[in-house]
């Protein structure tokens, strides 16, 4: 009888229960000491913005009319009231780039939720179903991309009007392409599998299929485009904002200080530094850990 | 005698293919015109090279693609002209075991979860249910339960693909399509599975289409034999007939193409020249005549329908003088 069938081959298996992916993820991860510090920045910045309002020392738009430009602490004619100095009316460098990583990170997270969510639709469909839907979707993602990412998203601003609300949407659907190419590839190619197969046979209907058998086979590069795409996000708002089509006044977004601080470029440089160098360090975290990732996601990388 | 559990009828699928913006499209004709039938309880065992259209008959018995022509009828539904609720509630009668245990068990879940999988689709049943019903079927297949929560890649092929035959009894399918199942595995495990196929016949009552080109599994497991070459059957009748006394040319080639141990059986060897045509553009007349050593012009000009020549259908001219040729004990294994 088949209970009967005994195999030595059961031997092969280890007694003690293998790693969890997880697991086996996090040390492929933790090889990469940049991605590993990247992914620290990441934290505290995160953490910064969660706990805005207990660590800034201001509110981001409290003016002080006695500081006008107020060095930072450790440079002449600086004082510890303002660690980081003050702007050109008097509000506290420090507050505005704390309550600063707020917008930044909700500029990511929504931007890159929203692409996402759209490019993986639209990409599941292309692939799915081929022909003439699978055309139709990709040409218009060829002319999107077709366009400098910026200046689509300034005539996208151009006609939602300059909000910062406007400004992310702008950027969600220029970043959409990439979703959506990398969504199509990667179920093209799952889809011939066999496992593919053996569900349509036990009768998966579409969706099944869509969501639950394929879609989790396809998702290593889309969390690492994902992380890179946070970065890229941050930058495109930033910029907008710098040329004063995203976040208004008084706003405390980075891209938006740099603007307004465009004027004191040459006689007080700490207001143009710190917003520069905040989107820096945030951006270059992002791109370390989306690097670690996906050689930590990629098994063809893996020793 | 009772109706058989399938039974196809000159079954034939093309694809289109090519057919660029300034190309014009080619038809591949994967299989033109197979008939047989299926019972419970049987093996048919269907042999040839790769691109023979082993595999598109695979997909079309599992009702993955509609056939082209032909009817097709399986536990007496007319698959051709059926809707799509008689489909869907068709679908668990046929199940299939792929050839590659390695791509056809999806990486991303456990075993458990693949195992529930049909049932969750085809059946209603609790959560506790399914659970119970796969540790069933694992017991059955000789996995150890638990082995539940693991994922494929902690498994050997032949592991692999008792979970996959696992997953195909899941539903009690009547009819089990098996594509080449061993011919991925090594072979110290291959008579394992074998066997192991050979028990769940006798315990589920289960009808085999077994594809295969490898002639000592299927001298193993099947009842039946049919040759297929180029997308046609050639040769089709019980296994002992078909191995003893091959009729067709094309089977003598395969049977003698096994290798053997025995210097003075390899030495009877035909060898088979060129390579196989295209199936876009198939020769004229028999299929087989530009291989075949005893091809003469007429088989270049007509070709050969099947007909009964003692014991089995062949589809050749000559299938008497090459019957009459092969001495028994040339391929005794």
């Amino acid at each position: 009888m088949a209970t009967e069938v005994n195999t030595p081959e059961f031997r092969a298996v280890p007694a003690s229960a293998p790693a969890g992916p997880w697991r086996e993820f996090w040390s492929s991860f933790a090889e990469n000491k940049g991605a590993v510090a990247g992914l620290a920045t990441i934290v505290i910045v995160a953490l910064v913005a969660i706990f805005a309002d207990l660590i800034a020392p201001y509110s981001p738009i409290a003016q002080f009319r006695d500081s006008f430009l107020v060095p930072p602490f450790w440079a002449e004619g600086g004082s510890t009231r303002f660690l980081l100095g003050t702007d050109d009316v008097g509000r506290d460098l420090l507050s505005r780039l704390i309550y600063g990583a707020r917008y930044s990170l909700l500029i990511g997270c929504i931007v890159v939720t929203l692409s996402l969510a759209a490019g993986i639709l639209l990409g599941l469909v292309a692939g799915f179903f081929r022909g003439i839907t699978e055309d139709l979707i990709m040409r218009a993602m060829d002319i999107m991309l077709a366009l400098p990412a910026l200046l689509l998203a300034i005539v996208i601003v151009a006609i939602l009007g300059p909000s910062l609300t406007n400004a992310i949407m702008a950027v969600a659907i220029v970043v959409l392409p990439h979703y959506v190419r990398l969504t199509r590839a990667a179920v093209i190619s799952e889809i011939t599998k066999e496992y593919v197969t053996a569900s349509r046979v036990s009768g998966a209907g579409l969706l099944r299929l869509m969501f639950s058998t394929v879609l989790p086979n396809c998702m290593a590069p889309l969390i690492v485009q994902a992380t890179l795409g946070f970065s890229t996000a941050i930058l495109d708002a930033a910029a907008l904002g710098f040329l004063g089509l995203g976040a208004q006044p008084p706003t405390p977004e980075w891209g938006s200080m740099l603007a307004k601080a465009r004027e004191f470029i040459q006689s007080a440089w700490w207001v143009v530094t710190f917003p520069g160098l905040a989107i820096l360090i945030t951006v270059l975290a992002f791109n370390l850990a989306g690097d670690g990732l996906r050689d930590a996601l990629d098994p063809k990388l893996k020793r | 005698m009772t109706a058989p559990l399938l039974n196809a009828e000159n079954l034939t699928r093309d694809y289109r293919i090519g057919g660029g913006m300034f190309r014009a499209s080619a038809t591949l004709r994967a299989v033109a015109g197979a008939s047989f039938t299926l019972s419970t309880g049987r093996t048919l065992a269907v042999v040839g090279e790769s691109g023979c259209g082993k595999s598109t008959l695979a997909r079309l018995v599992t009702m993955i693609e509609p056939p082209t022509s032909g009817r097709l009828n399986i536990a007496g539904t007319e698959i051709t002209e059926a809707g799509a609720k008689e489909l869907k509630q068709l679908r668990p009668t046929v199940q299939m075991v792929f050839q590659n245990p390695f791509a056809s068990l999806n990486p991303r879940k456990k075993i458990g979860t693949i195992l529930e999988e049909p049932l969750r689709i085809n059946r209603r049943l609790s959560a506790a249910e399914r659970r119970e019903a796969a540790r069933d079927m694992m017991a059955k297949v000789g996995l150890r339960p638990e082995f539940y929560g693991r994922y494929p890649h902690m498994f050997s092929g032949g592991q692999r693909q008792r979970i996959a035959i696992a997953r195909a009894l899941m539903l009690h399918p009547r009819i089990v399509v098996a594509d080449e199942p061993v011919s991925a595995l090594d072979v110290s495990i291959r008579a394992q599975v074998l066997n192991l196929l050979m028990d769940l016949q006798e315990e589920f009552d289960l009808a085999y289409l077994f594809i295969s080109h490898d002639l000592s599994v299927v001298r193993h497991i099947a009842d039946e034999v049919m040759v297929m070459y180029l997308g046609r059957p050639v040769e089709h009748g019980p296994k002992e007939v078909i191995f003893n006394r091959p009729h067709h040319p094309y089977t003598r080639v395969l049977l003698a193409s096994t290798p053997a141990v025995d210097p003075a059986a390899r030495s009877q060897r035909i060898s088979v020249k060129g390579e196989l045509p295209s199936p876009i553009n198939p020769p004229p007349g028999c299929p087989f005549h530009k291989r075949c050593p005893f091809a003469t012009p007429h088989c270049a000009a007509e070709r050969p329908e099947l007909r009964m020549v003692d014991g089995r259908l062949v589809a050749c001219h000559y299938a008497e003088t090459v019957g009459a040729e092969t001495v028994e004990d040339e391929i005794a294994g």
